[in-house]
């Protein structure tokens, strides 16, 4: 085959045009379609999640009181509540749903390279989801080991669903991996050979590079926890001892010997700390450019966000041990991982300065995304700090399986990215559904997360710091946990009820809006970058018309001097850039002009 | 593309379009074969992270080492006379020919597919020596790791059982030489992680 010049390649690309609605929207090969389908069931498990956790909170905040969580109850919910969250949920919403729909329209490109495979990867994702689910409704539960899984006690006998359930999730586990290196595949390659003319990947919205960056990380850590997954199915189906080591079960030897859990632990976490920044690095992206347009500036420090981003990712693969310090490693291993953990946050903290600068003397408009954004600066600072205090080894050791480190995650992977999530749907919702959502009912929904985010984790950090292990189904009494602790416990769950149900709120105003929302303008922010520069809104089936945009910029020409407009859409040559002539120019007189 | 020059521009400098009639960076071949170059990185990892858990599992007190089967060597002829057949047909794609072409396609998954056969014999021959799966790691690995090779091997006769079709049914050799070209690289990569697997196996 002759070599066609890759951006001309979409041009004679074959569109795949359904015609029955079943085509269009169930079997459908359309980004923006699957996007929808992926965020949904993304968001759908999410709700379970959410809901999980409330009914574990209610034993811990009022304990005894609630007759459906017995202990084996709570161990499962508490699993699953942190599985669905941060692979189901997270990683699903973000990349799946986000990256879908946002990599062709900020490429500039009509769909996937693969749309195929990218159908395939939403249907495999969903048949993922079904068997998770389906784990409530075996024999034995779903299994109750902690998210972490760590062998040998998920196998045991005292645990919940340790004989179908476990089962169920392993499978899921891997069934989700074939389902995000499909889709993955798609958004690496689309994003390295689908951008439309003069679209460099320097030129590329900030939200691509962390969905770019991310998804790498996603390709090359989930082998880990596919591994892993079928080392831990071998042992429980077929008594293999790869993890499992010879241990007694109620007075018996089980068939089980000399297998290695610390192993288990080392590939999982080889894959969970990457997950960590496979959820963060598009949280920052998206943030970034919801930042700039809100702001009217362009982002501070385009290049450093990228180069950061791509050192974060890189240093998220020699950190994974950190999360093993109290498992009798060497101390110098610890040593080694401790200090890769510290060098992490220097990008980081580099990323945190570049919001902050950006806003610093922005023309900020305070819209509902720009809520979000704001307050996903202040819980990634809080979030981020705490982190510091748990990389270190002996600070760790004593802080380890506390409440503490429950505030930690919950405030930089949980919160966090969960505020950008909002924030982003906020943003991009005009655009995907041609209608405008309640402003009001928006912000309502933004001061009861956030502050509601901060009266669940914030008290969470005393108990910590108290010593009030994790995990446990009921405190007891014991000499160094106050009587008190208690009322905090309750006081975190009456906050977690008003959270959970204010999220009733974003449903109302999500789903409401597209029946009696306003109808949106095809640009309401003023946004520069491609999405946004769409013949149609929502984006019609190939989303750009007969012609593919030509890229003249880069996606951040905010309040650039002299331009009569705040924003030049990256699609504008430069012959056409409306301007002010400069003898006519007064920065003053001409200020309101320059607002437009 | 240079990633250090890439990284380094400065976008809000340049205006225009950059790079001509085509964006600046991208790899400059099909993105099919980008896309496996990523997948080979990905089965790179996975196969690698079984090599380190089997050298750490090694290390422990219980593990027996396994005398692996004679037939191993069998199986790896096949496997490399396969690869060949490949690159044979490549050969001949890239020439634009059509001679020998369903000889050489054919017999590559042939001889694939009789390698997979091969390695069922060997885990029925171990299984009748009473060497189960789980009579002790070293056997376990075995089975889950040429398992596992065998199933990216199964993967790509799929794409090769496509192409095949494609070809007695009449198409062209320029119209399968795409897929025919990226089924040699795999072929030479499954090659290769068999004969790294194979080294571990009978050297431990």
């Amino acid at each position: 085959m002759a070599y066609v010049p890759l951006a001309d390649r979409d041009a004679e690309m074959e569109m795949h045009h359904p015609h029955s609605w079943v085509g269009k929207y169930v079997w459908s090969q359309d980004h923006k379609v699957i996007a929808i389908q992926y965020g949904s069931i993304a968001i759908f498990t999410g709700v379970v999640g959410l809901v999980l956790s409330l009914m574990f909170r209610m034993q811990l905040g009022f304990p005894d009181t609630t007759d459906f969580v017995d202990p084996n109850f709570y161990y499962q919910a508490i699993t699953m509540h942190g599985m669905i969250m941060v692979v189901y949920f997270l990683t699903a919403l973000f990349l799946g749903g986000f990256g879908n729909y946002l990599v062709p329209l900020m490429c500039g490109a009509r769909d996937m390279v693969f749309p195929f495979l990218n159908m395939l990867s939403v249907w495999v994702f969903l048949v993922s989801v079904i068997i998770l689910m389906a784990s409530f409704f075996v024999g034995g539960g779903p299994t109750g080991a902690g998210w972490t899984l760590y062998p040998p006690q998920t196998a045991m006998e005292g645990t919940p669903g340790h004989d179908m359930g476990i089962i169920l999730m392993l499978v899921s586990l891997a069934v989700f991996i074939v389902a995000f290196t499909m889709g993955g595949l798609n958004y690496v390659v689309t994003i390295l050979q689908y951008r439309c003319r003069g679209m460099t990947m320097m030129r590329l919205p900030l939200s691509i590079w962390g969905i770019f960056v991310a998804t790498v990380l996603g390709l090359f850590a989930f082998p880990a926890l596919l591994v892993a997954a079928i080392m831990m199915l071998f042992d429980t189906l077929l008594g293999t001892s790869f993890f499992m080591p010879a241990v007694m079960e109620a007075g018996t030897a089980l068939d089980h010997n000399g297998g290695s859990p610390i192993l288990f632990q080392h590939l999982f976490w080889f894959f969970g700390h990457p997950e960590v920044y496979i959820v963060a690095l598009p949280a920052f992206g998206l943030v970034s450019d919801v930042l700039s347009v809100h702001a009217r500036k362009n982002i501070f420090g385009y290049r450093m966000m990228v180069w950061a981003i791509i050192a974060i990712g890189g240093l998220s693969f020699i950190v994974w041990a950190h999360h093993m310090y109290v498992s009798g490693m060497n101390p110098y291993f610890g040593f080694f991982f401790a200090t890769t953990t510290l060098i992490i946050a220097v990008p980081t903290a580099l990323k945190v300065y570049n919001w902050v600068l950006t806003l610093w003397e922005g023309d900020i408009r305070m819209n509902v995304p720009m809520y979000f954004a704001i307050g996903f600066i202040f819980t990634f600072i809080h979030g981020g700090l705490t982190g510091l205090f748990l990389g270190n080894v002996v600070i760790d050791l004593p802080l380890s399986d506390t409440y503490f480190v429950i505030a930690h995650f919950h405030m930089v992977m949980g919160v966090s990215p969960i505020l950008v999530l909002f924030a982003a749907i906020y943003h991009w919702y005009p655009k995907a559904t041609g209608r405008m959502y309640n402003e009001g009912l928006a912000k309502l929904h933004f001061w009861l997360t956030f502050l509601g985010a901060y009266a669940i984790y914030l008290p969470m950090h005393y108990l910590g710091f108290l010593g009030v292990p994790r995990r446990y189904y009921a405190l007891g009494t014991t000499d160094f946990i106050p009587a008190s602790a208690q009322d905090l416990n309750t006081a975190i769950t009456i906050a977690a009820l008003i959270v959970g149900a204010s999220q009733i709120l974003f449903f109302i105003n999500i789903i409401g809006s597209l029946k009696w929302g306003k109808k949106a303008d095809p640009n309401p922010w003023g946004a520069a970058s491609l999405e946004w520069q769409t013949p149609d809104t929502p984006p019609a089936h190939g989303n750009w018309g007969d012609e593919l945009p030509t890229v003249y910029r880069w996606a951040y020409d905010y309040s650039v001097p002299g331009a009569h407009q705040d924003f030049i859409p990256q699609n504008t040559p430069e012959s056409e850039e409306p301007t002010v002539s400069d003898e006519h120019f007064d920065p003053d007189k001409d200020q309101s002009l320059a607002d437009v | 593309m240079s990633i250090f020059k890439t990284v380094t521009t400065k976008p809000w400098e340049r205006k225009g379009v950059i790079g001509g009639m085509r964006p600046e960076g991208a790899f400059d071949t099909e993105s099919e074969r980008v896309a496996l170059s990523f997948f080979l990185v990905i089965a790179t990892v996975v196969f690698s992270l079984f090599t380190i858990s089997y050298y750490i599992r090694m290390e422990l007190p219980d593990w027996q080492p396994l005398s692996e089967p004679a037939q191993l060597w069998f199986n790896t002829g096949l496997l490399v006379v396969s690869s060949i057949l490949f690159q044979w047909a490549r050969n001949i794609v890239t020439r634009g020919e059509q001679k020998n072409l369903h000889t050489a396609l054919i017999g590559a998954g042939v001889f694939a597919i009789l390698f997979i056969v091969g390695q069922l014999l060997t885990w029925q021959s171990l299984q009748s020596e009473g060497l189960y799966l789980s009579s002790n790691p070293a056997n376990a690995f075995y089975y889950v790791m040429t398992g596992l090779h065998a199933v990216h091997l199964l993967g790509g006769l799929w794409v090769w059982s496509k192409s095949s079709i494609r070809l007695v049914s009449g198409s062209e050799a320029k119209d399968i030489k795409l897929s025919v070209e990226l089924c040699t690289i795999y072929w030479h990569f499954l090659l290769l992680v068999w004969l790294v697997l194979f080294a571990l196996l009978s050297n431990t």
